[in-house]
């Protein structure tokens, strides 16, 4: 909200400095988001008038000029301003002053051969604008050596402060005013509006249809009014504070909307059908043209004010057109009315309107004003507009907002942490408006007054602020219920506590370090985070760079990566390839890895530990520590280049799998990864038969195509989720026999067909009580050998035990292996 | 249509079906509009036929070579994806056989996201004050989000959430992409009885996108809940907290009186920085940097606690935003970019994480 210095000076006696108000804003909670005091800039501008004005002697387009600022020295100056002439009144500006259109700090200097000793400046120079055709052309009456920023009015700052949801009440500058008076920044000026006496019997009366459209409303009109612009310090507010002048009694509107926080609305009594207005709920086909120049369509859950013609505005919101206030304007009827606040704020969202009106409804009014608000608005209408006024009409009754609260003086160290004495903590109470009801050496109970309905707003009928509890339906249910009857204990103490302890600031208390609640900490992480950071380590070791991509992406990108639920769609993107929630992270490190292609990096590793959404639901997130790597391996004299491969991808997420715990012995590989990668260059690494833990593979060229990538790139996933804990427990012995293994390399030719695995399967099973280590070594294929066939070579590793083993019996063994294998896979030995 | 073109259809249909690679493809459609095929032939032997008979002729033929271009190219499509399912069946590659023994390249290559580095750093620094690092879904339900957290549906803070909503399930409610990690304070509360020390590194939404908003980005929140734990034990978390992880042990730190749904007293914190340079512990400005408070009593009790046995406070602050501020980078959104040159620069190593032994 902005306002500007005087106008809070208006509701505020305060000699305090602009910075010294600023700060105290920030300490109570009503923080200052700008200040903007044009005046401080222009502050070393003096007024001043050009003695004589007459040719340069040795430049042609320069003048030559004496000029008075008001100091009694009359200086001489170099202009090149067409403009300047003698005898007229100008803005100067004196060496070592900086002059905000240029960037410039200004010298003395000498131009030509005649000295320059201050300077006359343009509005561009001044930064008021563009005009530079010349100087500032001053009228004659301005007065030599006043400031120009104050002779010009702008010596106003205006304050803009943010003004937190609980505090509609100070959306008001007399709210802002009252709160800077009770931290010490000033006294708060009365305000008791005298009452208008009525001349005429109203002209319309309020009816209120249904008691959930309105709570109370209060009328009156005034007659003979002459509706031209609203006077000149009026509009100067207003577009200070960013409003448009409309015109007299619109901008009375504007301005109580701004100056005490109290929405208004004027009709126009003679485009008003029929006597009455009616405060009743949406029907099916009600529809107005507002002042915003949208139709509105209200529901049946929204409040609209309506004459005998129909629906006039959507109460608290935006007005309607037809009944509206213009040049034409005889006679005027004010509404002041107060809305059920909740009501209001649902209305706002449902037609997404965002006006002063509505952000001051749903938060609350002050709603035992409503006469006194009606009465100033009145006077104000007549001394603007001239006019009688008529009798008042109302309808509905002031809610019930008067409450009660506590505060336990021993809370405000307890909760607060803050060393403030009870005299301290009442008088500030006080100081808001709080009224002391009751008080002895242990607590003080206070009437809340009728502003804050963020309060103890749980007990006023006026619903502003109040929000209602909201319990886990599972909880305990005697447990849920003493839950709730503390929050309804304490509540509305915390709410003086906060009162207390921002008017005093928060600085004030004291900081203290957060006892130890071991002597040592806890582990910070579970298990299953440590294993994620493990993983996050273990890739970037392996040369991929950890990025961090958007959970979502565009529906159709998500559609080549797997199911796309509309369960996952986002209902309201912001941007139209962000519109469903990924169902890998593969999805989304590719689309980088082809932004960086696109900036001539085609060979890029990258991984993320990132959720996989296979579902809107906790189990449906699966961490996933995911990854890509496009393009070929690092150049290198030793080792030649290559395209990256399935295998790499493989690697990475074996190494993942390894350092997370899982049991080599244990994966198996299965050739049925997800559509997305190549069918015959991908696979699945499972633990035991069934479960995967981890997919590989490269990534299918129909996928590729269609995301612009040009292969070769390969994807890897670990489901971090799936991999079970490893168990805890104490490492057996090691086995360190004391004799020499005995290696032998074996070589079978096998179909192609036949997973490699297979064979060290078969091997390593063949003997176990000798056979400790299997490896594949080399695999050939090629013209040598029968068609559809390979050769993969095996080292076979036996570990003897018991002593040395024979010639005779390695062979066994070896034969033993060599029948396992080729039982198994078909293999034969190659000779 | 005549009878002779329903014929021609029919055999042309016959054709393509039985075209079982592109080349036999290419002999249909050179035999139906090549330049003497059969549809070209009729289209050529218009001009022969009387004016009357030409326009209803010729139209029925044009209707024909639609047709056919149609279906051939439905069955080219069915022809190329089938050649490419044989090719990539034919290029297989026995996945079964042992990686590499090492990556293409090593740690020098690899790098840790700066985000990443700062979580590290958020839960070594508050792991060594005694909290534990707590978790919750991206997606959350309205009740999670908000409700619990004080927020009802009428709650003029909604507004400032830009909240991201998924497709209601039938008859349900809209699912949340969660606007902050705050829900995880209610799932800690309702998992774990107190006292409670738990820090919140996440992932969060809101539907806001420019220079330096993100529609992902990421928060931490941290929840203390024990017997008399006040504010000025939440003052002092945050100023520990804010001279460690940005290394000035005299860093200015200010708490200004604010506003939140779930916390009461609320409270703002703003560090000393200068604004010119961006140097942060001097300067005589103040930046806003996180949101705190003692927490609210209606969220407690929401969450099954008895507000007059148990107190605490939560705080939140963005995780990129300090991380921003620590190390000078001036833009947000290369964050998300996956650029390699960005990440190269602002990265660290994979093999010198964060210990509370080596300076911050």
């Amino acid at each position: 909200m902005k306002f500007t210095l005087s106008w809070l000076r208006d509701h505020l006696d305060t000699d305090a400095p602009l910075d010294r108000i600023l700060a105290a804003l920030n300490t109570i909670g009503l923080e200052v988001e700008g200040v903007e005091d044009r005046a401080a800039a222009l502050a070393p501008f003096r007024i001043a008038y050009v003695v004589e004005a007459v040719q340069h002697p040795n430049a042609d387009r320069l003048r030559a000029l004496k000029v008075d600022i008001g100091d009694g020295t009359i200086r001489s100056v170099v202009c090149g301003a067409p403009n300047a002439r003698t005898g007229m009144k100008a803005v100067a500006a004196l060496p070592g002053s900086f002059v905000p259109g240029t960037g410039i700090t200004l010298k003395a200097g000498e131009i030509r051969g005649v000295k320059s000793e201050a300077m006359l400046l343009s509005s561009r120079e001044m930064g008021l604008g563009d005009d530079h055709s010349g100087i500032v052309d001053l009228p004659e009456d301005a007065p030599v050596g006043a400031s120009y920023a104050e002779w010009a009015g702008m010596g106003d700052p205006v304050i803009e402060i943010s003004v937190t949801p609980n505090r509609g009440d100070a959306l008001a500058i007399r709210g802002v005013a009252r709160d800077l008076a009770a931290a010490g920044v000033g006294t708060l000026k009365p305000w008791n509006p005298e009452p208008v006496a009525p001349a005429y019997p109203t002209p319309l009366e309020w009816a209120i249809d249904d008691p959930r459209a309105c709570i109370q409303v209060l009328g009156r009109a005034v007659r003979g009014v002459t509706n031209g612009p609203s006077p000149q310090w009026m509009q100067d507010r207003l577009t200070a504070i960013g409003l448009r002048p409309i015109n007299a009694l619109v901008d009375v509107t504007n301005f109580f909307t701004f100056d005490l926080g109290r929405p208004l609305h004027v009709f126009d009594v003679a485009k008003v059908r029929g006597k009455t207005l009616t405060m009743r709920l949406g029907r099916e086909g009600d529809e107005y043209l507002a002042l915003n120049g949208k139709t509105y369509r209200p529901t049946p859950e929204d409040i609209v004010i309506a004459d005998e013609a129909g629906v006039e505005s959507l109460a608290a919101i935006v007005g309607g057109e037809t009944t509206g206030c213009d040049a034409a304007t005889r006679e005027v009827f004010i509404e002041c009315a107060l809305f059920d606040p909740v009501r209001i704020a649902l209305t706002g969202r449902r037609h997404q309107v965002h006006s002063d009106a509505r952000a001051r409804n749903e938060r609350g009014l002050d709603p035992a004003a409503q006469r006194a608000m009606l009465e100033a608005a009145t006077r104000m209408v007549m001394d603007l507009c001239g006019g009688e006024a008529s009798t008042l009409s109302e309808a509905g009754a002031e809610p019930a907002w008067r409450r009660e609260a506590t505060l336990r003086f021993e809370r405000i160290a307890g909760l607060g942490g803050s060393s403030i004495a009870p005299a301290k903590a009442v008088a500030s109470l006080e100081a808001l408006g709080f009224g002391v009801t009751a008080r002895d050496d242990a607590s003080v109970t206070v009437s809340v007054p009728s502003w804050r309905n963020d309060v103890a707003s749980s007990r006023s009928a006026y619903r502003a602020g109040g929000t209602e509890l909201a319990q886990e339906p599972g909880l305990d249910p005697a447990r849920a219920a003493a839950a709730a009857e503390g929050a309804d204990a304490v509540e509305a103490e915390c709410d003086l506590l906060e009162e207390v302890l921002r008017l005093e600031g928060l600085d004030a208390i004291p900081s203290v370090s957060l006892p130890v609640a071991s002597p040592l900490p806890l582990p910070a992480l579970t298990p299953r985070q440590s294993r994620a950071a493990l993983a996050r380590r273990l890739l970037a070791a392996r040369g991929l760079a950890e990025a961090v991509t958007y959970g979502f992406t565009a529906r159709a990108t998500a559609a080549l990566f797997g199911e796309v639920p509309e369960a996952l769609r986002v209902e309201n993107p912001i941007a139209a390839d962000l519109d469903q929630m990924r169902p890998t992270p593969v999805a989304t490190l590719l689309l980088a890895a082809g932004r960086n292609a696109a900036r001539g990096q085609a060979d890029v590793s990258l991984f993320e530990i990132g959720a996989s959404y296979a579902a809107p639901s906790p189990e449906g997130q699966l961490a996933t520590a995911a990854g890509v790597r496009t393009g070929r391996t690092p150049r290198h004299p030793l080792e030649p280049s290559r395209p990256v491969d399935a295998l790499d991808a493989k690697g990475d997420a074996l190494a993942v799998l390894l350092a997370l715990g899982v049991a080599p012995a244990a994966l198996t590989v299965t050739t049925d990864a997800p559509g997305f990668y190549h069918p015959g260059r991908s696979g699945v690494l499972r633990s035991g038969p069934k479960l995967p833990l981890a997919r590989f593979g490269e990534l299918h060229p129909r996928v590729l195509s269609a995301l612009g990538i040009d292969g070769p790139a390969v994807a890897f996933e670990v489901l971090l989720d799936s991999i079970p804990e490893p168990k805890r427990r104490r490492k057996a012995a090691p086995d360190l026999p004391a004799f020499q293994p005995v290696r032998r390399d074996l070589a079978f030719l096998v179909d192609a067909t036949v997973p490699a695995d297979n064979l060290l399967r078969a091997a390593r099973g063949a003997e176990r009580a000798l056979v400790t280590e299997v490896s594949l070594f080399d695999r050939y294929a090629g013209d040598r050998l029968p068609e559809g066939k390979v050769s993969l070579a095996l080292e076979v590793v036996l570990q003897p035990r018991e002593r040395t083993l024979t010639d005779a019996e390695i062979e066994a063994v070896i034969a033993k292996v060599v029948a396992a294998v080729t039982k198994a896979t078909g293999a034969t030995l190659r000779g | 249509m005549a009878d002779d073109l329903d014929t021609l259809r029919a055999d042309i249909e016959a054709a393509l079906a039985g075209a079982a690679d592109l080349r036999a493809l290419d002999a249909v459609r050179v035999a139906a509009l090549g330049k003497s095929g059969q549809v070209t032939g009729l289209l050529k032997g218009l001009g022969a036929l009387p004016p009357e008979e030409r326009r209803a002729r010729g139209a029925e033929v044009n209707v024909l070579k639609g047709e056919v271009e149609r279906a051939l190219e439905t069955r080219r499509a069915t022809l190329e994806a089938a050649a490419l399912d044989a090719r990539l069946a034919a290029e297989r590659l026995d996945v079964s056989l042992p990686p590499r023994a090492a990556a293409p390249a090593g740690p020098e290559a690899g790098s840790i996201h700066p985000i990443s580095r700062t979580m590290e750093e958020l839960i070594a620094l508050f792991g060594a004050m005694g909290f534990a690092v707590a978790e919750g879904p991206d997606i959350e339900g309205d009740w999670h989000n908000f409700s619990a957290l004080n927020i009802p549906e009428h709650h003029p803070a909604r507004q400032d959430h830009d909240t991201f909503y998924l497709t209601a399930p039938e008859g349900g409610r809209r699912p949340v992409l969660r606007t902050h990690t705050s829900p995880v304070q209610i799932r800690t509360m309702l998992a774990q009885e107190p006292p409670i020390r738990v820090i919140v590194p996440g992932r969060t939404w809101r539907a806001d996108h420019d220079a330096t908003h993100s529609p992902m980005f990421h928060q931490v929140e941290g929840l203390v809940i024990g017997r008399g734990i006040h504010m000025g034990h939440l003052k002092g978390t945050l100023v520990d907290f804010l001279r460690a992880f940005f290394g000035i042990a005299d860093l200015p730190v200010r708490f200004r009186a604010s506003y939140f749904p779930f916390t009461e007293p609320s409270m703002e914190v703003d560090i000393g920085w200068s604004r010119r340079t961006g140097e942060l512990g001097q300067g005589g400005d103040w930046l806003e940097i996180l949101g705190s408070g003692m927490v609210h009593p209606k969220v407690l009790a929401n969450a099954g606690i008895d507000p007059r046995a148990w107190q605490g406070f939560a705080f939140g602050m963005g995780i990129e935003r300090i991380t921003m501020l620590k190390h000078g980078i001036p833009d947000l959104r290369p964050f998300y970019e996956a650029d390699l040159r960005w990440l190269r620069h602002y990265a660290t190593s994979p093999l010198s994480p964060f210990t509370l032994h080596d300076a911050a």
